[in-house]
């Protein structure tokens, strides 16, 4: 098939996952690039989802075993997109490869990081812990390969790490270097950054330690996380008897995310599950506006979490955080919309559902599309032959998104063939 | 051709340094490999060169590379051959014992002895070629979902047959006054996009549409579906290659709400009511035609209520406040109330919701209305409690508008479970509504099985698209209760697993999970006993039965997870890369040590898809476990075939553990019931175990996911303690 034909899929996430690997089960060349040094984007970082609580590594295993076994599908980690030109069914796209300084050759065997001396946060965790600047991303993680953080490598000045690898796979010399790939079609999909906390004043993000965001509380929840799965405080590690978890934090706010985030009632409510399941006494405070759990099962989630009486559900928005800084607890002080009482609750974590924020909104497509107030891709203003799908148009659940990823595959081999069966 | 086999032995990656690699070669040339080799680092150029090397000078064709897992350097080792094997020494054997130590060899070696075994029993499978496939699309249903999933299959290139049972297009959004916004600001209403939809479809030659339809009966499998539609008394047959089947949903039946006063007061109206008269012009109550200008809004009316719809349909809270809009835009002198229990304007709804919340004549508070009753007027009396007034609220309206939810259609039949099967049994392997939908002729019923609240979804959060029923693909409402966008997004997806479906089926490939499967069940019918196991048990509904109840096998429905080759007491169900002989062999052939010398020996039967991949994590973070187990992959739990027990027990093999996915209402197995399928016959053959005066502990079961994978050293440990503690198998020696 000609090279022109190919489908390009920017964003390794479950949107972009989908895409590449339903298109290319049709029968279709499909390129997927990915910025971050393996696949899986956010979801890769997801302890459970809701309303299943089953593992995201399970259905990732298989989607990289589809990619695996599919010859059609070509795909680079490390990898974004510089500029695109042409039209639909014949675009010229330029891709960034940065170095990962690590090459085939590697067989994950770990030697490198046993010797490595420098230390960087750890991104996947969202920094609540450390790793070595070489790194395995994640146990998980896919590509199975080791990278060099270079913001923290000593590169030649120390090199400790090519000693020791005796496969000859690490490469300090590595360059970024630019390609050159031609595509039929393209789908944008390149997902969301959780909204930065700390911009919400009243709510003590980053002043108060025990404040956390409800994707620092899917890190502490993974086994293959900072704690190994232990849900404890971050000021003193000890475990925990009173959650409050904050909804519409930032959502729904016109200082902040006007928009409602869609997902984060759900994720409370399912990480209140992690909390019961490993402190058997513990209680949890959900404030909310309203909850959102449309359709079938996630109502029927949301009648499981209500079942539970250490859970209780609290109407009312919450006005400020304040910590006891001697035993670095904290007081939810909130309007309690029903009883119309102002209450003050003492808990000693508490986990702010921050909604999400398109990853669009800093980083543009190289392309002539029109963007709303808040980043989003507005649907149908770019050029014929280029799709925005899942986190990058609007706020979905993982559902939506591999549903939208499964849609986008059917629009881009239209582009990509123009309509004519193959 | 004759198979030529050739053995490959990596040293690298601490396989040489821990293993007696020239004993792991001696076993290889024992089990007549008649190639066999090692190599310092297979998997970099130099190895895989040496691999070709043999196959284009010394014809081998059967290759089995002995070092890491197969979940790794799978494009370093594709060698463009269909019989390749990975014994997995590295992470399976290396990384999770001791170094230089007996037990770790006998691993070793009799995964060596078990890939050889198992290659001499592979062949390479050939590619189910049906004659007179076709790669039309057949679409029942001709609402939002069904005009999309056809316009789009259409403009892919494909055929479409699309049969609607009304006698025009575009069902329930064809009564649409208005649509919400799609659009920043998010404010302003929208002419309905299904009228321009239709046009479409109308003007496209590649779709013939089929009004006043019903689908009469479908046979055959994908490609080769042979369908009947019955039109006006006019029966006509085509063949189609896949189905999207959007049958939509009807509206609750609202005079079931009794406090609601809906068929009492001929003021109180339903949501989908108010549309209808909204779209015919000024909008007057029922009663005396007066304009309708105090309105109440009722939100979720019969819904996310146990006695009625227990769940949320999704669409209500928008669209009544689409409607209150437009009242509002009409009368701009009226007063609208709505009252609801959370408001559910998720993403950029919350913007329309805002807009609504700025109209000083829209009244919006969180409440349970009490009841409806109705004044002299024919005005309503609408009373409300918990409101955020903190008080009780009584309001007096012209019009009372109900939002109900929706019903699908393939909910609206009695539920039927498969013979034998009871409600409340511990194990339903499907439910059929019977709702004439699709009429298919399958063994195990006429419709798609249905999942919750007779809703066909998917159980997958990440597979949206998975289905019971290959080839078929529900889409829109019928699957879930989804508004405008989401329908065509859903529906245009759809259109893409069918065309996916057709366009495997075609390369005579499997779809989803087993994407590219090639192998196909081959059927010994001469040795068939009628016990109908293989017909009730698949999970997808493949095989159908003959009058003499012989099993019909329909390879393109198949999915490969040989769930009917477990089920099977015959043994006749067989791939040519996968049979109950193979595994057989390998169990066999596991060395099992003298009773004096106290190490027991388990088979540990792994579902490849979580299980596998776990047992590599444990390897990966170099947890050790046993070394008395021996890991044999499984394509799905639920193709374990009990004949491997008894082979197992009778060679003196002390216990038996099957490592699968979770089963039950949150199911994970890909193969839908296939783990909780081998639940159920592993306790069966604990019952036989029993009344050999075998302990039934000796057989066991584990649900375990791919992120659970740290709890495996200790299940491995403690069945291997619990198997000490009954003593050997007294059929050791035997």
């Amino acid at each position: 098939m000609a090279e022109e034909k190919r489908i390009l899929v920017v964003g390794g996430g479950i949107s972009g996952i989908t895409t590449t690997v339903e298109a290319a089960e049709v029968g279709y060349e499909v390129t997927l690039i990915e910025k971050n040094p393996y696949l899986g984007g956010r979801v890769a970082q997801l302890n459970k989802y809701f309303p299943k609580l089953c593992p995201p590594n399970c259905g990732l295993e298989i989607n990289f075993r589809r990619i695996k076994n599919n010859p059609r599908v070509k795909f680079y980690t490390l990898a974004e997109v510089e500029k695109i030109s042409g039209t639909e069914g014949d675009f010229d796209v330029t891709v960034k490869l940065n170095p990962r300084y690590v090459n085939e050759k590697c067989t994950a065997c770990g030697a490198c990081v046993d010797v490595c001396p420098q230390e960087r946060p750890n991104d996947f965790n969202l920094g609540m812990d450390k790793t070595k600047a070489i790194y395995l991303p994640h146990e998980f993680a896919f590509p199975l390969r080791y990278v060099i953080d270079e913001k923290y490598c000593a590169k030649e000045k120390c090199a400790k790490c090519v000693e020791a690898c005796a496969y000859n796979a690490i490469d300090l010399n590595m360059k970024s270097q630019s390609i050159s790939l031609k595509a039929g079609s393209i789908v944008w999909a390149t997902g969301w950054n959780p909204y930065e906390a700390t911009k919400i004043d009243n709510l003590g993000f980053g002043k108060y330690q025990n404040v956390i965001t409800n994707m620092m509380m899917e890190r502490l929840a993974s086994h293959n996380g900072p704690t190994e799965g232990k849900i404890l405080r971050p000021s003193d590690g000890k475990e925990v008897s009173r959650v409050a978890f904050v909804q519409c934090a930032g959502s729904r706010d016109e200082n902040h995310l006007p928009y409602c985030s869609y997902i984060c009632c759900l994720a409370s409510m399912k990480q209140a599950t992690y909390v019961r399941e490993q402190y058997p006494q513990a209680q949890i405070l959900i404030f909310y506006i309203d909850i959102r759990s449309p359709g079938t099962r996630y109502e029927k989630f949301y009648k499981k979490v209500q079942s539970d009486e250490n859970i209780k559900f609290i109407k009312g928005k919450v006005a400020k955080i304040e910590e006891d800084p001697a035993t670095k607890d904290l007081t939810v002080v909130a309007e309690d919309t029903q009883s119309m009482q102002k209450i003050h609750e003492k808990v000693e974590l508490v986990v702010l559902a921050t909604g999400m924020a398109p990853i669009t909104k800093e980083w543009k497509i190289p392309t002539s599309v029109s963007y709303d107030t808040d980043g989003f891709v507005l649907s149908n203003t770019g050029p014929a032959g280029i799709y925005a799908i899942g986190c990058a148009i609007k706020p979905v659940d993982v559902y939506s998104s591999a549903r939208e990823g499964t849609a986008a595959a059917l629009k881009a081999i239209q582009s990509t063939s123009g309509g004519v069966r193959r | 051709m004759e198979k030529k086999i050739g053995v490959y032995i990596c040293t690298d990656c601490e396989i040489g340094k821990s293993l007696n690699i020239d004993s792991l070669v001696k076993v290889a040339t024992k089990t007549k490999a008649p190639v066999v080799k090692t190599h310092p680092a297979l998997c970099q150029k130099e190895g895989v060169e040496f691999i070709k090397n043999d196959m284009a000078t010394e014809g081998v064709n059967a290759v089995i590379i002995a070092a890491c897992s197969s979940r790794v350097n799978y494009d370093v080792f594709n060698l463009g051959i269909p019989l390749l094997e990975r014994v997995n020494l590295r992470e399976g054997v290396v990384w999770c014992q001791p170094p230089n130590n007996e037990d770790t060899q006998m691993m070793a070696e009799d995964y060596v002895r078990m890939g050889i075994l198992k290659m001499q029993k592979m062949e390479a499978p050939e590619p189910y070629k049906a004659e007179n496939l076709s790669k039309n699309v057949l679409v029942v249903g001709g609402g939002l979902a069904g005009i999309t999933a056809a316009n789009e299959a259409a403009k892919t290139g494909y055929d479409v047959f699309l049969v609607e049972k009304n006698d025009s297009l575009g069902g329930w959004m064809a009564r649409l006054y208005k649509q919400t916004p799609t659009k920043p600001p998010y404010t302003d209403l929208e002419e309905p996009l299904i009228k321009d939809l239709i046009k479409e479809i109308q003007q496209n030659s590649k779709v013939k549409i089929y009004t006043s339809s019903l689908v009469e009966k479908i046979d055959g499998a994908p490609g080769l579906f042979d369908v009947t539609v019955k039109q006006n008394g006019n029966v006509e047959t085509f063949r189609a290659g896949a189905i999207v089947s959007a049958a939509g949903t009807i509206p609750y039946d609202a005079t079931k709400i009794e406090h609601l006063g809906f068929g009492k007061y001929p003021n109180v109206i339903t949501n989908y009511m108010l549309e209808e008269r909204a779209s015919k012009g000024t909008i007057v109550r029922p009663s005396d035609s007066k304009p309708a200008k105090t309105v109440a809004f009722i939100l979720c009316a019969g819904q996310r209520d146990e006695t009625h719809l227990p769940y949320c349909s999704a669409t209500c809270c928008v669209e009544s406040l689409k409607q209150a809009k437009y009242i509002r835009e009409q009368y701009p002198d009226s007063k609208v109330y709505i009252f609801y229990r959370d408001m559910r304007t998720p993403g950029h709804y919350e913007y329309f919701y805002k807009g609504i919340q700025n109209d000083p004549g829209v009244f919006l508070t969180k409440g349970d209305v009490k009841s409806i009753t109705e004044d002299e007027n024919k005005n309503l009396n609408i009373d409300v409690e918990n409101t955020l007034l903190g008080e009780k609220i009584r309001v007096n309206v012209d019009l009372a508008v109900l939002a109900t939810g929706m019903v699908p259609v393939s909910a609206l039949g009695e539920e039927i479970l498969p013979p034998g099967v009871k409600p409340g049994d511990e194990f339903i392997p499907y439910i059929m509504i019977e709702t004439d939908i699709l009429n298919l002729e399958y063994r195990q019923g006429g419709e798609a099985p249905v999942l919750i609240y007779g809703y066909s979804d998917s159980n997958f959060i990440c597979f949206p698209y998975e289905t019971r029923r290959t080839g078929i693909y529900a889409a829109g409402s019928v699957r879930s209760p989804m508004d405008i966008s989401s329908t065509i997004e859903d529906a245009t997806g759809a259109a893409l697993k069918a065309i996916q479906c057709i366009e495997l089926t075609d390369r005579g490939e499997a779809v989803h999970p087993r994407v590219g499967d090639t192998s196909y069940v081959d059927i010994f019918l001469q040795k068939c006993t009628q016990c109908k196991r293989c017909t009730e048990e698949c999970p997808f509904g493949a095989i159908n039965e003959d009058e003499k109840a012989n099993p019909l096998y329909n390879p393109t429905r198949c999915r490969r997870c040989a769930v009917c080759m477990g089920a099977c007491p015959e043994r006749i169900m067989s791939f040519k890369n996968y049979s109950v002989d193979m595994i057989g062999t390998m169990v066999k052939n596991i060395e099992v040590p003298p009773e004096e010398d106290e190490k027991p020996r388990a088979i540990v039967f792994v579902c490849e898809n979580d299980a596998y991949p776990a047992l590599d994590m444990v390897g990966l973070h170099r947890l050790n476990y046993t070394p008395f187990v021996r890991v044999v992959p499984l394509r799905c739990a639920g193709s374990m075939n009990l004949v491997w027990v008894a082979d197992a027990l009778s060679k003196g093999i002390d216990g038996i553990l099957i490592l699968g996915c979770q089963y039950g209402d949150d199911y994970q197995c890909h193969m839908a019931t296939g783990s909780h399928l081998a639940k159920i016959r592993l306790s069966k053959v604990a019952e036989t175990l029993d009344r050999l005066k075998l302990e039934s502990g000796r057989v066991q079961m584990e649900q375990i996911s791919i992120s659970e994978y740290y709890k495996i050293p200790q299940i491995l440990d403690e069945f291997i303690e619990k198997l000490k503690g009954f003593g050997p198998n007294p059929y050791k020696g035997f």
